[in-house]
């Protein structure tokens, strides 16, 4: 068995086994692509969203345009396909079913792997949802817009930040599977605030000032309004928005770790 | 110097306590209660490097409980457990590098991509260079006798083949300690010899250490000199196979179907009467007197059909813990 020793053999081992953790998991991906584009698909939320509010609404939103509301909904609907999380129910069907059990017995925590499955998912997505956008230009010529470098850039940063944020605060909840079978019911209660405080229904600057104050409180706004705003050419808080995603995800991330170890020492390999 | 060590080693599940029916229902919703189940009670034992070990016990003994918490699934509740010199439920890379757990209905090949690309990972995951890992893989596969059924998805593999596939998976990374639960079940006989034949041969080659549960007698007295016989948790039996062999009274099981139904009285005399279901009769003949029992059925009864076979290990086990044989 070969050993690694020292920063450059375990940084080539690393980058070997996400190369291959990767494309693995987007050859199983792609064994599923029927499923992804329905997955793409139920993601359309700020589109519906959009029709909703170009009717009647748009008035009531300070700084927001008819034009600019499309350009905002349309990169939410882009966010929101790269930022979509489903660890706890993948963990949750893996710990019933006893398929944990071969993970833990070998040395990679398993969350690799989940983290792995997250991001070929979304290349898988990728195309899929440049089709839903060229479509929407398609039939709405004035949707599309050419975002700044900057604000391109700054955006693909958000979005990734935001979804790895997202994956650790789930993976921290996740960890309650060890001390009990359904704690993804848990996450489908957090879904109603993150719906609707996150900017999918709706952008921040449409809800009056107590309640968008309390939203800028909570992690949710962050993750998707923060980086459709910088992807549609909105103004934000941009280190404040990077810095607030930041703390969150280093709040969380001990606290996984933490419930991790807590939960092994529980764990009683149901089903295996 | 021992590779497994358990001393007083106990497990105890805390469970759910639920009364059936609606009022029983709506108690466990109120008020939930639970209790203590012991699974493994102060079991104590040592394998040296390169022993095959049967881990013998009827269905709920304690078998698996007691693997889980050898390859550190599991944490015991009491006693001290050391496999390759690591105490299993720190799951130290060190320790996690040394062993495998093989268990006959579950997998760890990813169900719908072909063996090779969970091989591929595997071998990323242990730190297998490319080179190495496809000679170990054409190696073990020659042994298995595998081919291209390492190309084709898991889940559009036989049974016998997706085993195979997976012990394959499991030896990879050649680990000291081999953990096997129950790596026949459901396997056809020439499967089943295959899988056996296999696992001596890499023990032979390679020094592997073995522990492994089955029902199947067959599998024990193929492969393990030595066993350990678990009931309700406690270790009642550990020493060569053949001393156990000499425990329970060695007998064959005899199934026959009769032109015309018999009463019950009429087979007291070729052995223990197991089962009378109309023309279908089950019998338990000991060994050294099956020729001449089988030779007086056959010339007393018009018999339709014979079958002679082991009897299930479970049994045996069963009759000897009735018989206060072992204890």
């Amino acid at each position: 068995m070969s050993r690694h020793h020292g920063p450059d053999r375990s940084l080539r081992h690393a980058v070997r086994l996400a190369r291959v953790l990767l494309s693995s998991q987007y050859a199983l991906m792609l064994e599923f692509r029927a499923e992804i584009v329905l997955w793409a698909l139920s993601g359309v939320l700020p589109l519906i969203m959009l029709g909703l509010w170009s009717g009647t609404g748009v008035a009531s939103i300070p700084g927001f345009t008819p034009q600019r509301l499309v350009h905002y909904f349309l990169a939410a609907f882009v966010v929101r396909q790269f930022t979509i999380v489903w660890v706890i129910h993948a963990f949750e069907e893996d710990a019933l079913q006893g398929r944990l059990s071969p993970a833990l017995l070998q040395p990679l925590n398993p969350f690799w792997r989940y983290l792995a499955a997250h991001v070929s998912e979304q290349a898988t997505r990728l195309p899929f949802v440049l089709a839903i956008v060229a479509l929407v230009a398609l039939v709405h010529p004035a949707a599309l817009w050419w975002p700044t470098p900057a604000g391109l850039l700054l955006a693909l940063l958000a979005t990734h930040l935001a979804f790895l944020v997202r994956f650790v605060i789930q993976s921290a909840l996740t960890m309650l599977c060890f001390w009990s079978e359904r704690a993804a019911a848990l996450e489908r209660l957090l879904l109603i605030p993150y719906l609707f405080l996150s900017g999918l229904v709706a952008p921040l600057e449409a809800f009056p000032e107590p309640m968008r104050s309390f939203a800028l409180n909570t992690p949710f706004p962050w993750m998707v309004w923060f980086p459709a705003q910088l992807l549609s050419g909105g103004t934000v808080p941009v280190a404040r928005g990077f810095g607030v995603l930041a703390a969150w995800g280093l709040l969380f991330l001990p606290i996984a770790v933490l419930l991790w170890r807590a939960g092994l020492r529980r764990y009683s390999a149901m089903g295996a | 110097m021992p590779i497994i060590r358990a001393e007083g080693l106990s497990k105890t599940y805390r469970v759910a306590d639920k009364q059936p029916g609606l009022l029983g229902t709506l108690r466990h919703f109120v008020a939930r209660r639970s209790r203590d189940v012991p699974a493994v009670s102060e079991v104590s034992f040592a394998i040296e490097p390169g022993e095959i070990v049967g881990f013998l016990g009827p269905n709920g003994a304690g078998k698996t409980t007691t693997l889980k918490m050898l390859s550190g699934l599991i944490h015991p509740s009491a006693g001290t457990v050391e496999v390759a010199g690591c105490v299993p439920f720190r799951r130290q890379g060190r320790f996690l590098r040394q062993i495998s757990l093989v268990m006959g209905q579950k997998q760890q090949l990813i169900w719908d991509l072909p063996p090779l690309d969970s091989l591929r990972v595997n071998a990323a995951v242990y730190g297998i260079e490319d080179a190495e890992a496809h000679r170990r893989i054409q190696e073990l596969a020659d042994m298995l006798e595998l081919g291209d059924e390492l190309t084709r998805p898991v889940r559009k593999l036989s049974l016998g083949e997706r085993m195979k596939a997976e012990l394959l998976a499991a030896l990879l990374h050649r680990p000291a300690v081999l953990f096997l639960d129950e790596p026949t079940l459901g396997l056809d006989v020439n499967a089943q010899a295959r899988v056996r034949r296999f696992l001596a041969d890499i023990n032979r080659r390679t020094g592997t250490t073995v522990l492994l549960t089955s029902h199947y007698m067959g599998d024990i007295t193929a492969l393990c000199p030595r066993v350990l016989l678990i009931h309700q948790g406690h270790l009642f039996f550990d020493g060569r196979l053949d001393a156990l062999t000499e425990r329970l009274t060695p007998c064959r099981e005899v199934r026959l179907e009769l032109a015309e139904p018999q009463p019950a009285a009429a087979f007291a005399p070729f052995g223990a009467l197991e089962s009378l279901e109309g023309r279908r009769v089950r019998l338990l003949i000991p060994q050294e007197q099956l020729t001449g029992a089988v030779a007086r059925l056959l010339a007393m009864f018009a018999v339709l059909d014979l079958e002679v076979s082991e009897p299930p290990i479970e049994e045996l086990i069963g009759r000897l813990f009735q018989q206060g044989v072992v204890g």
